[in-house]
């Protein structure tokens, strides 16, 4: 005779069924849960997606009017901002006071900053603030990709999946052909921002594009010769303690009413424009690596 | 010159150069570092304040060699540099309060960066606080939303990085709209700084000229500031990132970050569109709406919820509705109770944070009430701040929540309309409420277990180096402050916002 478990009573799977109902909401709501990153060591196996019970209660009727409001949203934003477009000044419209700082740029900027290229000055001279502003934001992005991506105690020890082309004949070959000129072009565009157009940024990403390229077709080897996380934190620091210090001497010289020692030179030299160059040549190199900085947190999560 | 109108500038080259600085710090250095530049900016702001209250009238800073309408321009009056003032011991307090938990949440070799992060949102407060040029506001908008990202994400565990998620969407969203609305400016008056395009707008306002425009201007920059700072439809991500987060981190986003917002809101509405614009007041009436329903629906939450911090998230986006509501009521009075509102929470809010985070750890690391019974009495200091804060939030007089609600109360009396009426029967439903869930949770908290001490007993702070003590006497101090001499608060804000005219 085979032992029967006592048959349950009433009472007993209404608590079971209490119970049940306890740990599922102590499960929904528990702040301490397994974060809600699908597992790096066995992608197949999808860990617990805490919101997964929240969202089967709100499928049907709840996703239905949420499409349908998304979609009325967004026509309306849509065909608000089309509205507003239309009913913009037109170019050249209302010259006297519109067009003041723009003018004054065209007509004054080269004599002033010494850029012959006039959105250098701008960027670095007229609203040097601001750009001092972006570098940081790219600092700042950069700092949090770390944050987020970075593995150095091994405890979840897997760089995130991708595709692997290190050692690919095609895109070696060609790479060996093409970065000399990639780098030289990002350096001629860096070094003559405010001459011809160009400048830190597009510069910069030429370069940390390049380096890239470099890095994807040649392993982290060849490009760990040119940057490793010691002159990433090198090159970043003091690029963006050189812009910080540089432009406070200017910002303080200039709303203290004192003389700068930094002339602008003869504009079209490439020994000119004050700062600007030195500027661009240190946002260059906070862009080019920032792009470096970011591509290997996300291929491999460390340097 | 003086010297002293170099502050509002070195305040935020200050913060930059010790972001950048810290990177490369041990994560000892970079905590002492990080508190004593913050020490330091507080020490300037509180200077700059004072000056600015002697001489009487604001000054403007150029950034460079070249004038007004050329180039980048900070502006310090009573208002800045009051916003300055709590932004920055709000930030140290926040900073040294949850010391001991950044120890525990973040990985050793992240330490330093949440240092650079921490710095980077102090730069982003000071110059929102202090500048008179929307684009670097915009700019400094968006470092201060990509590194409270960051101090959010940093602690690796629960749900951070969903809560992350969606607090970047949101926020991103909000950016966006203001971005769009910051163009739409430059397009129509062709200038950024806030004087020149509040000159243009009151032209086209006075002309009727390009209307649909002007209109759908103030709406996005509007929407997009209110989006970011989490007004009721869009509050969703507070609960989770409020949460979740390591305590500093909480501390600073619901204290600072969300005001940081809305100051600028409030600088854009007197300095570049001018109160008085019909569009403004269009603006202001939706806010004010929206900000009612967000006082009612997040008390609603916050008593239904069943864990300590996502209550006192839940009741954030209350909180942000009385903010609104002020600004809604308008007048000098209405924005005297909105940024009254602004200090008072600055100071609570983290204060109940870091005491929650106290409080649960006494309680075995839950944040469930059923836990957190008798915790007062294990951590005695947590419970009498946790109280202090509660009852703040409440609006006990000699508090800053009264003095806040009092000057509502004056502001909503003022016009003596029927939408008054509704704003005290609001006000009075959401004490109501208010009192509802934190007086449950001082006397929770005060009720000793029924169980024969099932938790492990709480020594008092074993680390010697914990300076959280001092830091919820800071945030006390500045709670009672503002409710003992609501007075001198009152007539620096009514100072700074005829400056701002």
């Amino acid at each position: 005779m085979t032992i029967n478990p006592t048959k349950p009573t009433g009472a007993v799977k209404t608590m079971k069924i209490r119970d049940n109902i306890k740990k599922w909401l102590a499960y929904d709501y528990d702040l301490d849960a397994a974060p809600v990153m699908p597992d790096p060591v066995e992608p197949d196996v999808e860990a617990p997606d805490i919101s997964f019970w929240r969202s089967l209660r709100r499928r049907g009727a709840h996703r239905a009017l949420y499409y349908v409001a998304a979609v009325i949203c967004s026509i309306i934003l849509a065909s608000t901002l089309i509205l507003t477009v239309s009913g913009m000044p037109r170019y050249g419209e209302d010259a006297e006071f519109m067009d003041t700082v723009t003018y004054e740029y065209l007509a004054h900027g080269m004599e002033y900053t010494g850029a012959v290229n006039i959105v250098s000055g701008i960027i670095l001279e007229y609203r040097a603030f601001d750009t001092l502003g972006e570098s940081f934001v790219l600092f700042c992005a950069v700092t949090c990709v770390l944050v987020l991506l970075r593995i150095d105690d091994g405890k979840d020890d897997v760089s995130l999946p991708c595709h692997d082309l290190t050692g690919d004949v095609i895109l070696s070959r060609t790479m060996r052909a093409l970065i000399p000129f990639i780098f030289i072009f990002g350096i001629y565009v860096l070094l003559n921002g405010h001459l011809s157009p160009g400048g830190g940024f597009s510069g910069g990403a030429v370069l940390g594009a390049g380096i890239i390229l470099l890095s994807s077709a040649y392993g982290e080897k060849t490009s760990g010769k040119f940057v490793t996380e010691r002159t990433f934190r090198i090159v970043t620091t003091s690029a963006l303690l050189f812009y910080c210090v540089g432009k406070s001497y200017t910002f303080y010289t200039g709303a203290n009413g004192l003389h700068s020692f930094i002339g602008n030179g003869t504009p079209g030299n490439i020994l000119s424009a004050g700062l600007i160059l030195p500027l661009n040549v240190a946002v260059g190199l906070v862009v080019a690596c920032t792009m470096y900085g970011i591509y290997r947190m996300f291929k491999e999560r460390r340097f | 010159m003086s010297f002293i109108e170099n502050l509002p500038f070195l305040s935020v080259v200050v913060f930059l150069f010790a972001a950048v600085v810290c990177s490369v710090l041990k994560p000892r250095a970079a905590r002492a570092f990080t508190a004593a530049v913050e020490a330091l900016v507080v020490v300037f702001s509180a200077l700059t304040l004072f000056y600015t209250y002697t001489v009487g009238e604001p000054f403007r800073y150029n950034m460079g060699h070249f004038d007004a309408p050329w180039s980048n321009q900070l502006r310090a009056g009573v208002l800045d540099a009051l916003a300055a003032l709590a932004f920055s011991s709000v930030l140290l307090l926040s900073h040294i309060g949850g010391i001991r938990y950044a120890k525990i949440d973040i990985e050793q070799k992240k330490q330093n960066s949440y240092c650079t992060l921490l710095n980077l949102i102090g730069a982003a407060l000071m110059a929102l606080s202090y500048t008179n040029d929307l684009f670097t506001g915009y700019v400094f908008l968006e470092i201060l939303t990509l590194s409270s990202c960051g101090i959010l994400v940093i602690r690796r565990q629960g749900r951070t990085t969903l809560a992350a998620a969606r607090y970047m969407v949101i926020n991103l969203l909000g950016s966006g709209l203001f971005l769009l609305g910051v163009t739409l400016f430059y397009g129509t008056t062709g200038h950024l700084l806030m004087e020149y395009i509040k000159v243009g707008v009151e032209n086209l306002d006075a002309t009727g000229e390009y209307s649909i425009p002007l209109t759908v201007t103030i709406g996005l920059v509007s929407a997009g500031l209110a989006i970011k700072s989490g007004l009721f439809p869009f509050h969703t991500w507070m609960p989770d990132t409020y949460g979740t987060a390591t305590p500093t981190s909480s501390a600073i986003l619901s204290g600072i970050v969300s005001k940081g917002y809305i100051f600028l809101l409030i600088k854009i509405m007197y300095r570049v569109v001018g109160t008085g614009t019909a569009a403004m007041t269009a603006a202001c009436h939706i806010l004010y709406v929206f900000g009612m329903i967000g006082i009612v629906m997040g008390s609603f939450w916050a008593i239904k919820s069943k864990y300590l911090n996502r209550m006192i998230a839940y009741s954030s986006a209350a909180q942000i509705g009385y903010i609104f509501v002020g600004i809604g009521l308008g007048g000098d009075a209405g924005f005297r109770a909105a940024i009254f509102q602004v200090l008072a929470h600055a100071f609570t809010k983290p204060l109940l944070f870091i005491a929650g985070a106290r409080l649960s750890e006494a309680s075995g690391d839950s944040q469930a009430f059923s836990a957190l019974q008798g915790s007062a009495h294990r951590s005695r200091a947590a419970g009498a701040a946790f109280a202090i804060g509660a009852m703040s939030m409440v609006g006990i007089p000699t508090l800053a929540g009264f003095s806040t609600k009092l000057y509502f109360a004056i502001a909503a009396v003022e016009h003596g309309t029927l939408v008054d009426l509704a704003t005290l029967a609001v006000l009075a439903v959401s004490t109501l409420l208010n009192a509802l869930y934190f007086i449950r949770t001082v006397i929770r908290i005060y009720t000793p277990s029924p169980a024969p001490e099932p938790l492990p007993t709480f020594e008092p702070s074993p680390d010697k180096h914990d300076p959280g003590l001092a830091a919820a006497v800071g945030f006390a101090a500045g709670i009672l402050f503002l409710g003992i001499f609501p007075g001198t608060v009152s007539s620096l804000i009514l100072t700074g916002l005829s400056m701002f005219g």
